[in-house]
């Protein structure tokens, strides 16, 4: 066993890492909230990059590599809130003409009969007949709802991914409540000194390295039923993980112009993607028994 | 131990409720929340209506008991809430009727249960917020005048309001806690700058307030100068007390609202959603119930509320949070559309641990005060 990022992967996370932090940095996000729309040239260069045709295989003109890699990466696109139908079009590379290039945007209709990004989408997977639009939580997350929409069988590999999505945002939030808590101050010492902002800031750690090594592990075996496990694991990181950052900063944390929001909200939006949880929960209930 | 109300108290009720039934029904319809002068012009008229039919005194004047039968009946009947009221009703007018002259009384206690003049809390700064005693907004005596210069962050109301109670440094050089006084400074004196800033639910429901050599006059000094910090706790102890019986209310009956729709979707078939509807009822019963005992521990002890209101105020702010996250589940999918009046809610339930004292400060209180667990710094 060795359970640990090799030097391949250890450089292809640190290389996305790279490109994401200039490419969409925090200056980025926020302008992103004002703008409707995906910026299509760094859609483009995430398709240069490989971020989409990562598992397509290298014969096809792909990457070639697999799930893990594709774990890594889709972490740190969900660390810095990148938008846009990540997912959908990653599983749609080889099978849709340019969502490997990242010339196309696909969109996907989820098992929930949700559809996210459906107007910016140039190709749609799935039956988005009659699709109305709602006003989304996540202003960085246009979302139709397909009335009626007949369940579709959920592809463990996009619980996976949003899994990993979920898993970059919960250490993302976990990050800034720590620096916050260093540098902001009252009674004259930073708060992070006092117990209880401690424990909360310990808590989003533990939450988030349990839920690592299940997303990491999943990625291994590809087994729905760990999969099925990541998923609430990372789920509950992200979700816990946003909440106890607002609370952390406070009545900063309140504010639109915060970035804890922003967390909180896509945080909200990946958890009810697959119809919610409950399907992992009774999958992983019935592996008891087996 | 005796949970029946007297036979005046009953009376009360049966009046206020027959009261109730006949004037709501000619009230205008409810103003955008965007639209704060419409909003301002709203509570305001509810609070006139209050006035006119002899019910304005009753957050100051009644029994704690009184007082409660007030914020469960009008609450139940769905009338409006004190909304822009909030600070002039809650905060600012109890401080005045306690700590005020009598001058100060007759100018501005009439304007606010007449419904005329609106009030504002001027607490928080950037740098003074759990720890508000730090507080550095300067006030410099210059003749018949405080002269204020500093800044204050959070204000709740600000845009609309005509007053602001005001907590001031004229102390520079004593311990924290013994240079600060209360001041009523109105809001449209010259020097004073608002700056609404948008809450995570878009809206601009509070705002930071700049001071520039803003000239006070020291008739509006409430207590003595250096004196604000106890004039202050007085204010906070109304803040904590009884101020959300209303929402209490409201809250219970969103749950029924909750079961009702997961009936409907089909969500109630759900064992595990199901069960938490019914765990969240426990919690909420027991909150009323809370509430009912904070009431005749007041009454009792003449009316101040006290630390129980830390007790309730933790308890009730994260079942708050678990009310509108069950919402969610109940909601589905459609928990991300905004247009679900209870999504923005459950939006609004994440400032409840932090506004009026941090969860984490108000554990910080039961441990010490009630407890007696040595201070941490
Ligand atoms: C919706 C809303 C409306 C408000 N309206 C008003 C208003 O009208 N007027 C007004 O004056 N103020 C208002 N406030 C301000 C509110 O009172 C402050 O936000 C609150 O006191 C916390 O202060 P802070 O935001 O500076 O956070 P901080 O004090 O910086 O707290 C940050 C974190 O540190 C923790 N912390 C700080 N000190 C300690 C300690 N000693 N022990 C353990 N943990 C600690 C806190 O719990 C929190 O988690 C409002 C706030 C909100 C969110």
């Amino acid at each position: 066993m060795r359970f640990r990022l090799s030097g391949d992967q250890a450089a292809l996370r640190a290389g996305v890492r790279e490109l994401l932090a200039r490419r969409f940095d925090g200056e980025a996000l926020r302008a992103a909230v004002d703008v409707s729309g995906l910026d299509r040239e760094l859609w483009r260069e995430l398709g240069a990059a490989g971020f989409f045709a990562l598992r397509v295989p290298e014969a096809d003109g792909g990457v070639g590599l697999g799930l893990p890699e594709a774990v890594l990466v889709f972490e740190e696109a969900g660390r810095v809130l990148l938008p846009g139908p990540l997912v959908a079009t990653h599983l749609a590379a080889g099978a849709v003409d340019g969502a490997a290039e990242g010339e196309v945007v696909v969109a996907g209709v989820d098992r929930g009969g949700l559809v996210e990004w459906l107007d910016e989408a140039d190709v749609v997977r799935g039956d988005a007949a009659g699709a109305v639009a709602l006003r989304s939580v996540d202003p960085l997350t246009p979302l139709h709802r397909v009335p009626g929409a007949l369940p579709r069988a959920v592809d463990p590999v996009a619980v996976l991914l949003t899994a990993a999505e979920q898993l970059g945002t919960a250490t993302r939030a976990g990050e800034l409540a720590v620096q916050h808590a260093r540098t902001r101050e009252q009674f004259g010492q930073p708060i992070g000194a006092f117990q209880a902002v401690k424990h909360l800031c310990a808590q989003m750690l533990v939450r988030a390295e349990t839920a690592r090594a299940a997303v990491y592990a999943a990625a291994v075996t590809a087994d729905p039923v760990d999969i099925a496990a990541a998923r609430l694991l990372a789920d509950e990181a992200a979700e816990r993980g946003a909440r106890d950052c607002l609370q952390v900063h406070g009545g900063m944390g309140f504010t639109w112009e915060c970035e804890v929001q922003l967390l909180l909200k896509r945080a909200w939006v990946r958890a009810r993607r697959g119809g919610g949880g409950a399907e992992s929960e009774e999958l992983l209930a019935v592996d008891l028994l087996a | 131990m005796d949970l029946a109300y007297t036979p005046e108290e009953e009376e009360f009720r049966a009046r206020l409720r027959e009261w109730l039934a006949t004037v709501l029904p000619t009230l205008p319809p409810k103003p955008s929340p965007q639209d704060w002068p419409a909003r301002r012009a709203y509570d305001l008229g509810w609070q006139r209506t209050l006035y006119d039919a002899g019910y304005a005194q009753v957050h100051w004047d009644a029994s704690p008991t009184t007082r409660l039968i007030f914020l469960e009946e009008t609450e139940a009947a769905g009338a409006p809430y004190v909304g822009a009221g909030f600070v002039g009703l809650l905060h600012a007018g109890p401080t005045i009727a306690a700590e005020g002259t009598p001058a100060q009384r007759d100018r501005w206690l009439p304007p606010i249960l007449r419904g005329e003049e609106v009030w504002c809390q001027g607490f928080s700064e950037p740098d003074a917020g759990s720890d508000l005693a730090a507080l550095r907004t300067r006030a410099r005596r210059d003749g018949d005048d405080y002269v204020v210069t500093g800044s204050k962050i959070w204000t709740s109301h600000a845009e609309i309001a005509d007053w602001c109670e005001l907590l001031v440094r004229t102390g520079p050089a004593a311990p924290k806690h013994r240079g600060i006084t209360w001041l009523a400074m109105p809001m449209s004196a010259p020097g004073v700058v608002v700056r609404p800033l948008r809450t995570l639910a878009g809206s601009a429901e509070f705002a930071e307030v700049f001071l520039d050599e803003v000239r006070v006059p020291v008739a509006n000094r409430v207590g003595e100068e250096n004196d604000g910090w106890r004039v202050t706790m007085v204010t906070l102890s109304f803040e904590r007390g009884t101020a959300f019986v209303g929402e209490v209310v409201a809250c219970r009956r969103v749950l029924g609202e909750l079961a009702r729709t997961a009936r409907e979707n089909g969500r109630w078939d759900d064992p595990v959603l199901r069960r938490r509807l019914g765990r969240t009822n426990a919690e909420f019963r027991a909150l009323w119930r809370l509430t009912q005992w904070n009431v005749s521990e007041a009454e009792a002890s003449g009316g101040v509320p006290g630390v129980g209101g830390s007790v309730f105020k933790l308890r009730y702010s994260h079942a708050r949070q678990e009310l509108y996250d069950v919402a969610a589940e109940v909601l589905g999918v459609e928990s991300l559309d905004l247009e679900q009046p209870w999504v923005l809610d459950r939006l609004s339930s994440l400032s409840y641990t932090i506004a009026a004292g941090t969860s984490q400060i108000q554990r910080n209180i039961v441990a010490e005060r009630i407890l007696g667990l040595p201070k941490g710094r």
